[in-house]
C-alpha cells in the first residue's frame, strides 16, 4: 500500500493530509512504519524492519499493519 | 553611486466592515493586510454603521472612523455623506466589505471616482446581480458548473407548494445570509418564517448536497485573469456555521473550477466561492460573495496578498498575479475584550466620527 505523495509526517508523528485540511496523530511504531511506507517499502520490507528493531512477534506486526492500512485507506490517505 | 531608493506611495483607504461579531464583517482582517502592504503605504478610513463596531475603536488600525447611512437611505445620502468625508479627507480607494451595501456602491462607483476621486475595484452590475443566490441556479448552468437545485419562496403556503418536489433534507436560505437545514416540512416553514422576517423576501429552497465544504478566496482582474486564489477548509464552525478555525489546503480542481469561473465571468474584484465537494469528488457550487470573507487574512498569511492587489488594480499600479501559497497554514479567530472610553463611544454616537 502506498501513501499519497503530498502526505506530511512529521517526527512527532504528526500527519496532515493538503487535499483535505485534514491532520492526524500517529503512535511512534505508526509513525516509523507510515516512515518506511513513504520511503517506498514493501509490506514484507515494513515487516522484517520492524522484527529486527522490535522483540515481537511477526503475526502481530502483520496484524496491527493490516490495522493500520485499513485506517489509512479509510482515511483517503492511500493511493 | 547609490540607487535612489523607490518611494512608496502612500493611500487613503476607506473600509467598511468593521464589526466582529460572530458574524464578522472583513472590514478589519482587509485592513490588517492593507497594513502589510509592501508596495504602498495606508491612511485607514473607517466607515461604520453602528457606533458598536469594534474595527471603531481599533486605534492601532483605523485612522479616523465616520459613521455612514445605512444602504437602505440609498445611493444620494451615501453620496453626500461621502462628499462631506472628502471634504476633510482624500480618500483614493474604498473597500466596500458587506453584500447588503454593495449594490449601491456599483451604483455610485462612476461618480464616487468621477466626482471625489475615489476609486473602487467591484463588479458590474450585471455580475452582481447574476451571481445572486436567487439566480445561482441558472448561473452555473450558463457557465457550466454543478449547482444544487434551487426554487424561491415568497410565503409560508408556497413552501409546502415547492417542497412536494423535493427530497429532504433541504436548505433554507435568507437572501443575504443565513442557511438552515430542514428535514421536515414544519421544520422548512418554521425556517423560513425566521429567515424572512429577518432578511426579507424571496427566500430560496436549495437541494442540499452532503459533502465537504470548502471556500475559496480569490480575485479576478476584470479581463478573465485570476490574481489569486487560496482555498481553506473550515475546521472549527460556529453555530451560524461561520469559521472560527481554518487550514489552506491543495486542491488543484477547485482552483481550475475558480480559475473557469473568473474567465467565463470576467470577474473584477474579489470574491468567495463556497464549494460543496461530495464524496466522489464532484464539487457543487453554493455560494458567490462578491466580496472578501471574513477570514481573507489567511490568504495573506499564506503568501497571497490579494486585498494588495486589488489596491493595486484600482490604482492601476503593476498587479501581482499569484501563482502559489503555502499549504497547511491556518488561522484561528478569537474574541478580545478592548476597553474604550465613554468619550469615544460618545463621539462616534453623537458626531458620527472619531
Amino acid at each position: 500500500m502506498k501513501l499519497k505523495k503530498d502526505i506530511a509526517i512529521s517526527d512527532s508523528g504528526f500527519l496532515f493530509n493538503p487535499s483535505s485540511g485534514d491532520s492526524y496523530t500517529a503512535n511512534p511504531i505508526a509513525t516509523e512504519i507510515l516512515k518506511y511506507m513513504q520511503s517506498g517499502f514493501s509490506n514484507e520490507q515494513i515487516i522484517v524492519s520492524i522484527m529486527e528493531s522490535y522483540e515481537v512477534e511477526r503475526s502481530t506486526i502483520e496484524k496491527d499493519l493490516f490495522d493500520l492500512e485499513s485506517m489509512l485507506s479509510n482515511y483517503k490517505l492511500t493511493r | 553611486m547609490k540607487r535612489k531608493k523607490k518611494m512608496k506611495p502612500c493611500y487613503t483607504i476607506a473600509v467598511t466592515g468593521l464589526n466582529a461579531i460572530d458574524s464578522p464583517g472583513p472590514g478589519v482582517p482587509v485592513i490588517r493586510s492593507l497594513k502589510e502592504a509592501s508596495s504602498f503605504d495606508v491612511r485607514i478610513i473607517g466607515l461604520s454603521y453602528e457606533a458598536l463596531e469594534p474595527g471603531i475603536y481599533m486605534r492601532n488600525l483605523v485612522d479616523k472612523v465616520y459613521q455612514v447611512p445605512y444602504p437602505s437611505a440609498g445611493t444620494d445620502m451615501m453620496f453626500e455623506r461621502f462628499r462631506y468625508i472628502q471634504s476633510i479627507e482624500k480618500i483614493d480607494f474604498l473597500f466596500p466589505n458587506f453584500d447588503a451595501e454593495l449594490f449601491n456602491f456599483i451604483k455610485l462607483e462612476q461618480k464616487l471616482r468621477d466626482e471625489l476621486g475615489v476609486r473602487m475595484v467591484v463588479p458590474s452590475l450585471q455580475q452582481f446581480e447574476s451571481r445572486n443566490k436567487v439566480n445561482l441556479f441558472e448561473y452555473g448552468k450558463n457557465h457550466g458548473v454543478k449547482v444544487p437545485a434551487a426554487t424561491l419562496v415568497h410565503s409560508a403556503r408556497e413552501v409546502s407548494a415547492k417542497l412536494v418536489d423535493m427530497n429532504f433534507p433541504i436548505v433554507v436560505k435568507g437572501k443575504f445570509y443565513d442557511a438552515k437545514i430542514a428535514y421536515t416540512n414544519e421544520q422548512a416553514i418554521q425556517h423560513f418564517d425566521k429567515i424572512s422576517a429577518q432578511w426579507g423576501l424571496p427566500v430560496l429552497l436549495q437541494e442540499f448536497i452532503p459533502g465537504t465544504e470548502l471556500n475559496v478566496c480569490g480575485v479576478g482582474d476584470g479581463a478573465g485573469k485570476l490574481v489569486g486564489a487560496v482555498p481553506m477548509r473550515k475546521l472549527y464552525i460556529t453555530d451560524k456555521g461561520k469559521a472560527w478555525a481554518g487550514v489552506t489546503i491543495s486542491d488543484k480542481k477547485l482552483i481550475d473550477l475558480t480559475r473557469k469561473l473568473v474567465k467565463e465571468t470576467q470577474w473584477n474584484g474579489p470574491f468567495e466561492l463556497e464549494v460543496m465537494k461530495t464524496v466522489d469528488d464532484k464539487y457543487y457550487l453554493i455560494e458567490i460573495n462578491p466580496r472578501f470573507p471574513a477570514w481573507c487574512y489567511l490568504t495573506t498569511g499564506a503568501g497571497q496578498n490579494q486585498v494588495e492587489s486589488v489596491v493595486n488594480i484600482g490604482m492601476g499600479n503593476d498587479v501581482t498575479y499569484f501563482r502559489k501559497y503555502e499549504t497547511g497554514k491556518l488561522f484561528i479567530r478569537y474574541a478580545y475584550d478592548m476597553i474604550v472610553n465613554m468619550n469615544e463611544f460618545e463621539q462616534i454616537s453623537i458626531n458620527g466620527e472619531l
